[in-house]
């Protein structure tokens, strides 16, 4: 099987379902969520990160660069993202850790020797493995071959979606998943597709067919204040979810924790504006779940 | 202010707020029970008289409201002197006056006594000068160099702790024992029948003097009643009065009586010598448990009184700082902490879970303190029940290392492993830092730490040592010449043979010094089999002795081995002539080669087969060499992982190392990861460090620091419940936790006055962020934090 750009495996994950996890995130995802706090993980290709922060304007990665994509201007190192070919000459030359390139290419089983290492862990704690990203369900047949892995050595699996996927790709990995993890990030379609440049429709028909499977599922909310966190919101999705299995609620309060990294990859950071709910609110939109019979309300992954 | 009632919170305030100070009384007293007696009678009878005389003569202390009684020295926050140990000069007095940290108040008219009585006579007496004049000129110019430090050269060989045995038996119950064992000498056969009966003699006197010191007590609070008009107050004074015509001198019938009877015994060991630390009660909850049973089912005792008790009893151990250290002794132990840690749960003797009613007292009383000392610990084993280790997850997460988590199995195997019978082993426990032994049956004396990444620094200079300016080491070839990792590696496992060797021709000298003329009959009454084999405990009297060899600084050394292999020999970076270079400059102008070392290298911590391959082999070296050898007592050799401040210390003298770690910098602690050198999480750090083989030493230490916002919530609790029990599983020794994130610590850092309270893990222990040098905070500071999503 071909070979994916996976950004970081994360060991020790303790917010990405129960337990102590490894987590893995994909590269790639097919929206584009304003607030995404891992927008490396958002091109399926590998990209360049700069840190100003780490620079000390040596430019040995301005004379290093085959394509003449680098160059020096003032007191910063600007990056021609066209000329640039991530051959990575300029990472290997800087001596600062300045320059990386996001995305590593893994094999299936290369994948699964990461996770297996933390197995002790995460039969003590009740945790397992959880492909991530990025959107995991942009790769079924890779996802399928580490899962059967995972279920091989009765590693519990989960996956973390959007739920923005063909159906087909969740039927191939329902049979090695223990947990869905599943984001809802608007109630209608025209806010969804603001908020992340898609509809909604896929995701909401995706999810009332996954409550039929035989997989334990958690929802989770990103909230943003003034996007998606008002209480009419967060009701008519409480609402609409109310008969479905799910087992656990999570409400994640916006962070801008992922910021200085659109700055690394010389973005523009669509949600500066943002902010996250108060705690008051949050218990309130809290209460609003359990008034609708959700047993394990959390807020936080 | 912290305390359970209003009593332990005025007691706690008293304790805390009270400067230390040095008391001068204890040197007086022994001074002129030495002139007094000294040629007239054998040394132990010698130490047995002096003892005696201060326990007859000493200030008596009854601090307003509390119920356990008794100080080391004259005040709480006191700390006597031992010149018979190190003789302190006018200097050294100043020195601990004024210095910032880690001070003690020395007034004129104790300079004067000092300077008139104690110096005259102690000068050229003291242990610290007979070392001196007794070992080699090599094993000087090591301990100058700081490739290792010596425990015994201002203090006491410490390192035990009480058994069950005190809690049965009384001291006119053990005088009996003594009597007895002294008919049975054999002065026929016997060549040893006159040492024997020499220190049979010198027991009972301490038995006497123990129990004076009870009656002193009594006598004391009865007179001080009787002056009482407050009937509460007459009421205690006239309990602690009943308690002291019990304990010592008959065994203790109550839960009240039973932590007199201890504390009673702190006093007197501590007061004969300055064992240095970690003298304790142990297995506090097993012991005390039958008395807590008792006195609940015949009404005398509830909960709260209990707890009132136990806050009292946690106060008068941090009424008494750690005696004033000087030199590079203060530099390895630069604290107040006197290393009583106390050991909760665990296994009972037979085997069976040792979680009972009084753990959770001491629990919920550490939780409250919330006092540097007692230091105090759990044991976690399998049969542990979940909610205790849920419960002292729960207190170590409020950040401040307490309690640290010690692995029963572990322990066990470890004693096993040194010989001791299951029974005694199962009574085993972790004390001082982390120091395996069997509570009231061994001498396990610390004799001082080992810098093995100095070793290869010299090694690297072909036995010179810069900081010196000498050639300390062997001459085993210029490195550059040496054309595989392998013909490195074993110039490296040559020096550190050789500073082995040097370092044990020293303590050979030292142990014989303490066992002729540092008897400690009082010690001995109360240590198995002393009174038995009517021998000194620090003449090889306990039933097992131990000497330790601390190991310090595995992840620098590992990382600065893997660093030469990976890049001198395996990828060919970069030279060794290169790398001599840059270690030369502190890597001035050598940013290629240190980001190489520093970013490209595989290193210890990471769950990274090819580093922690060196750290094994590295380990199995240090382990293997010492381990098992015998000591002059008739003792083995055993290791341990663990520096209390020492690896600071360590790093001062030392140039910049192969891994990247710039000169004069710490060097790693315990068996944790070099600084910033573990990236894959506290999973991997664990993982590397359980493929050291804990099982075969007397002790490891890893420290790990997260973010509060990791350990949040249930969840967070479960997943380090988790994280322990995972790493004992492993046949990890020991956990602790600093949970406390970096922000807090830079802003206390810049203001101190802000954070008089905040307590942080140094290594082993805990201590006042503001009591520890720039340095060390720096250090504490930097520990990778692992902060993971």
């Amino acid at each position: 099987m071909e070979r994916l750009l996976i950004t970081n495996i994360q060991r020790f994950s303790t917010k990405d379902g129960p337990g102590i996890r490894t987590s893995v995130f994909f590269k790639g995802c097919p929206l584009k969520c304003m607030w995404c706090h891992n927008p490396e993980t958002q091109s399926p290709f590998s990209e360049l990160m700069y840190s100003r922060e780490n620079c000390v304007l040596c430019g040995r990665c301005v004379y290093s660069c085959p394509n003449g994509a680098v160059s020096m201007a003032g007191d910063t190192i600007v990056t021609d993202r066209e000329k640039c070919t991530m051959c990575g000459e300029c990472t290997d030359v800087c001596y600062y850790n300045a320059r990386e390139i996001a995305g590593k290419a893994y094999s299936p089983s290369e994948v699964f020797a990461v996770i297996d290492r933390d197995r002790a862990f995460y039969s003590e704690s009740g945790g397992g493995a959880t492909f991530s990203g990025g959107e995991c369900m942009m790769y079924p047949d890779f996802l399928e071959e580490v899962m059967r892995l995972c279920k091989a050595q009765k590693i519990h699996a989960a996956i973390d979606t959007s739920g923005f996927a063909p159906w087909e790709a969740f039927q191939k990995v329902l049979p090695y998943t223990d947990l869905v993890l599943y984001d809802i990030k608007a109630f209608d379609t025209k806010k969804h597709e603001d908020l992340t440049g898609a509809g909604n429709e896929l995701i909401w028909e995706n999810l009332f067919k996954l409550s039929e499977e035989d997989v334990e599922i958690y929802l989770r909310l990103p909230l943003i204040e003034g996007c998606n966190a008002d209480e009419d919101e967060v009701s008519a999705i409480a609402e609409k979810c109310a008969g479905l299995k799910i087992s656990q609620v999570n409400l994640l309060p916006y962070h801008d924790m992922g910021k200085y990294k659109y700055d690394k990859l010389g973005r523009q950071y669509g949600g500066a504006q943002m902010a996250a709910p108060n705690e008051e609110k949050l218990e309130n939109l809290k209460k609003i779940f359990e008034a609708h019979g959700f047993a394990k309300v959390k807020i936080g992954g | 202010m912290r305390g359970y009632t209003e009593r332990t919170k005025k007691l706690r305030e008293m304790s805390v707020t009270t400067d230390p100070r040095i008391s001068i009384e204890r040197a007086v007293i022994f001074t002129e029970a030495y002139q007094k007696y000294e040629g007239s009678v054998d040394t132990s009878v010698l130490r047995a008289l002096a003892f005696k005389e201060y326990m007859e003569r000493k200030t008596l202390v009854i601090n307003d409201g509390e119920l356990i009684v008794g100080e080391k020295g004259v005040d709480m926050q006191c700390a006597p002197t031992f010149p018979e140990l190190c003789c302190h000069t006018l200097e050294d007095m100043d020195v601990m006056n004024a210095r910032e940290l880690i001070s003690f108040k020395v007034t004129e008219e104790d300079k004067k006594i000092q300077a008139e009585k104690i110096i005259p006579y102690w000068e050229n007496r003291s242990i610290r000068h007979k070392i001196m004049n007794s070992v080699s000129q090599q094993w000087k110019d090591c301990y100058a160099a700081g490739m290792f430090t010596e425990f015994m050269e201002q203090r006491g060989p410490g390192h035990t702790g009480a058994g069950g045995g005190i809690y049965k038996k009384g001291f006119s119950d053990y005088k009996r024992d003594i009597e007895k064992r002294l008919s049975e000498i054999d002065f026929i056969n016997d060549q040893d029948a006159y040492d024997k009966k020499a220190e049979l003699e010198a027991m009972s006197i301490a038995c006497d003097a123990i129990i004076t010191l009870g009656h002193r007590y009594a006598e004391y609070a009865e007179e001080l009643a009787a002056k009482e008009t407050d009937e509460a107050k007459k009421a205690d004074l006239l309990l602690i009065a009943e308690n002291c015509h019990v304990v010592p001198e008959f065994a203790p019938k109550t839960f009240h009586q039973a932590l007199q009877m201890y504390w009673f015994v702190h006093i007197g060991v501590t007061s004969e010598v300055n064992p240095w630390d970690a003298f304790t009660p142990g297995r506090l909850d097993q012991h005390l448990c039958p008395f807590y049973e008792k006195d609940v089912a015949e009404g005398r005792l509830d909960y709260d009184k209990a707890r009132e008790l136990m806050e009292c009893f946690w106060i008068k151990f941090n009424n008494q700082p750690a005696p004033p250290k000087v030199g590079i002794t203060l530099k390895e132990s630069g604290t107040y902490t006197d290393f009583c840690n106390i050991n909760t749960g665990g296994i009972t003797e037979d085997g069976r879970d040792g979680v009972n009613p009084v753990s959770y007292i001491i629990l919920d009383t550490m939780d409250e303190m919330k006092l540097l000392q007692p230091s105090s610990n759990v044991q976690i084993s399998r049969k542990t029940p979940p909610e205790f280790l849920l419960r002292a997850c729960e207190i170590s997460r409020k950040g401040w290392g307490q309690p640290a988590f010690y692995n029963t199995e572990a322990i066990l195997q470890e004693l096993l492993n040194a010989g001791k019978s299951i029974a005694d082993a199962r009574c085993g426990s972790s004390t001082g830092c982390v120091e395996t032994g069997c509570l009231g049956k061994e001498n396990y004396a610390l004799t001082g730490y080992f810098n093995i990444p100095k070793v290869l620094e010299i090694t690297l200079n072909n036995g010179f040592d810069n900081y010196t300016g000498k050639q300390i080491g062997l001459k085993t070839g210029n490195p550059e010449d040496f054309k595989s990792y392998e013909e490195l590696y074993d110039a490296f496992i040559k020096q550190m043979h050789y500073f082995i060797d040097v370092k044990i021709s020293g303590n050979n000298i030292i142990e014989k010094i303490f066992a002729k003329y540092m008897p400690v009959p009082f010690l001995s009454v109360i240590m198995d089999d002393c009174i038995a084999k009517a021998k000194d405990y620090n003449c090889g009297g306990a039933r097992y002795n131990t000497y330790y060899i601390q190991g310090v600084g595995i992840g620098t050394i590992t990382d600065s081995l893997s660093a030469i292999k990976y890049n001198v020999y395996d990828k060919k970076n970069f030279t060794m002539g290169e790398l001599l270079t840059a270690l030369k400059s502190n890597f001035e102008g050598c940013d290629r080669l240190h980001h190489l070392v520093a970013d490209k290298t595989p290193k210890y911590g990471n769950d990274d087969e090819y580093a922690d391959s060196v750290m094994k082999s590295v380990f199995d070296e240090y382990c293997g060499y010492i381990t098992g050898r015998p000591t002059i007592k008739g003792g083995q050799y055993r290791i341990d992982m663990l520096p209390t401040t020492c690896h600071v210390y360590f790093g001062e003298v030392m140039g910049a190392s192969a891994n990247g770690r710039y000169a004069q910098k710490p060097v790693s602690e315990g068996i944790s990861p070099e600084k910033g050198a573990d990236v894959n999480g506290p999973t991997a750090v664990i993982k590397s460090c359980a493929k050291m083989d804990h099982l075969k030493t007397g002790g490891t230490l890893l420290n790990q620091k997260f973010t509060p916002a990791v350990l949040k919530g249930d969840d967070g609790l479960n997943n380090l419940a988790s994280l322990i029990r995972t790493y004992f599983a492993m046949d990890g020794h020991h956990i602790q936790f600093n949970v406390i994130d970096r922000q807090t610590l830079l802003d206390a850092q810049a203001h101190p006055e802000e954070y008089k309270d905040l307590i942080v893990r140094v290594a082993g222990y805990s201590d006042h962020f503001r009591n520890l040098s720039k340095a060390l905070q720096d250090e504490i500071i930097n520990r990778t934090e692992q902060s993971f999503a």
